[in-house]
């Protein structure tokens, strides 16, 4: 059976990671599995953890009053569930609902935050596989503004 | 008086100008805004034609517009046209009933390398009608199956409401030799699909990049998101195949309304490689 920093050490956005920095991550990770239907979190709750998803399907959304959600974004094995936690004030702004039965990697953002303000190679490393991810969605988000597939 | 131009006077340029006539036998809604034609010949056979290629179809009266050719040998004696309401011609195209003749000149371009694709890995990436110009490179690798390696479709709408040839799809899906993946731009909470950009759906089924053909067709900022997404994935830009659009008019290179750097689009065109348009691609000038 798999430790948690083997499971990490497969996951692709731990690629590279030296067994040190996947020792000090696993220590703030857990597993989680998620029915569908069932939310990661919620807007607006304090964003402590983010996850990896190992397996499964998760639904960005947000929600209007009295409407029902719009689903902004699907994220799917491999992908990274939630960037709220890694700025200030730290709360989610958006829900994240399981599509499908999802199994996850959570890590503490306490946690995380506490390691990478104590060590910076690590913080550093952090940013380095965070920053592509947060580039590519922003970039998919203003393809998608553009309403590409409208009448011109 | 100085001689006429005996370019002008060749037969084949000036019967490229004079549609033939076909006759609507068929029309089917697709969406609420798009509809395809199932058109024949009035007299004689249709010429043959290549997956990707398209036709200048005439609404009499009102005009003439570049459609590509959505359908494959199937069809028999006739041409399949997809064709979507976003002008008074393709309004008037659209709103062809059977019976109704329609003029006709084609086929025209460069289509799909559907047999230089064979034995690699072929991955289409369509969005929204640019399901339609790829539907007979899609089809026609289908139908020969074996020669090629993994095959995958990819394809990116605006919602789950304006998809292009959703039971085709569907029944694709249920194939076990290839892999189909849809998104859409929008959706509510019923849509159990990927909810986000064509591009995205790339890491998905990514094959091994070195042995990857990519074809892709939609609207051209999808398509240069997706050949960006194709190229840092380790797809070659040589690999990749774009069907450009323009303001086609005359369909044989004479006109230069559709003039995309040093090619035209209808001549050279429609399908073109990406290595050799890249650097012109995201010219606004252009």
């Amino acid at each position: 059976m798999h430790g948690l920093d083997v499971t990490l050490e497969e996951h692709p956005f731990f690629a590279g990671f030296s067994p040190d920095q996947n020792r000090i991550v696993s220590g703030c990770a857990r597993n989680h599995k998620f029915d569908a239907g069932h939310y990661l979190f919620r807007e607006g709750d304090p964003a402590n953890e983010f996850f990896l998803i190992r397996h499964g399907r998760v639904a960005l959304e947000i929600v209007s009053p009295g409407q029902a959600p719009v689903v902004i974004a699907t994220l799917g094995k491999g992908e990274i569930v939630g960037a709220s936690w890694l700025v200030p004030p730290y709360r989610w702004m958006f829900d994240a609902r399981a599509v499908e039965l999802t199994r996850a990697i959570g890590i503490d953002a306490a946690c995380l935050r506490g390691k990478c303000d104590a060590d910076a190679q690590l913080g550093y490393e952090m940013m380095k596989r965070f920053l592509p991810v947060l580039v590519k969605r922003l970039n998919a988000t203003r393809l998608q503004l553009l309403d590409v597939y409208g009448k011109r | 008086m100085a001689p006429p131009d005996a370019r002008l006077e060749e037969p084949h340029t000036t019967d490229a100008f004079v549609p033939d006539l076909y006759r609507v036998e068929a029309v089917r809604r697709e969406l609420s805004d798009t509809v395809t034609l199932e058109l024949a010949p009035i007299s004689g056979t249709r010429p043959a034609y290549a997956p990707g290629q398209f036709n200048m179809l005439y609404a009499f009266g009102v005009g003439e517009i570049a459609i590509s050719i959505s359908g494959n040998h199937e069809s028999g004696n006739r041409f399949i046209h997809t064709v979507r309401d976003v002008g008074a011609v393709s309004g008037a195209i659209c709103r062809s009933a059977p019976g109704d003749v329609l003029g006709l000149r084609g086929p025209f371009g460069v289509g799909w390398p559907v047999a230089a694709a064979e034995g690699s890995d072929v991955m289409f990436v369509a969005g929204g009608l640019g399901l339609a110009p790829l539907r007979p490179a899609i089809l026609e690798v289908l139908e020969n199956r074996a020669r090629y390696d993994r095959v995958a479709i990819l394809f990116g709408t605006r919602n789950p409401a304006d998809m292009l040839f959703r039971h085709q799809l569907e029944s694709w899906r249920q194939r076990l030799d290839i892999e189909v993946e849809v998104t859409v731009d929008h959706a509510d909470p019923d849509w159990h699909g990927h909810v986000g950009v064509v591009p995205g759906l790339i890491p998905h089924v990514m094959f091994d990049p070195a042995e990857t053909v990519a074809f892709v067709c939609g609207p051209e900022v999808m398509m240069r998101f997706t050949a960006t997404a194709l190229t840092a994935a380790g797809v070659a830009s040589e690999r990749i195949h774009l069907s450009m659009e323009r303001n086609m008019k005359c369909a044989i290179g004479i006109c230069g309304h559709c003039q995309f750097g040093p090619d035209f689009v209808c001549k050279d065109g429609p399908v073109m490689r990406y290595d050799r348009i890249a650097e012109i691609l995201a010219l606004r000038e252009i």
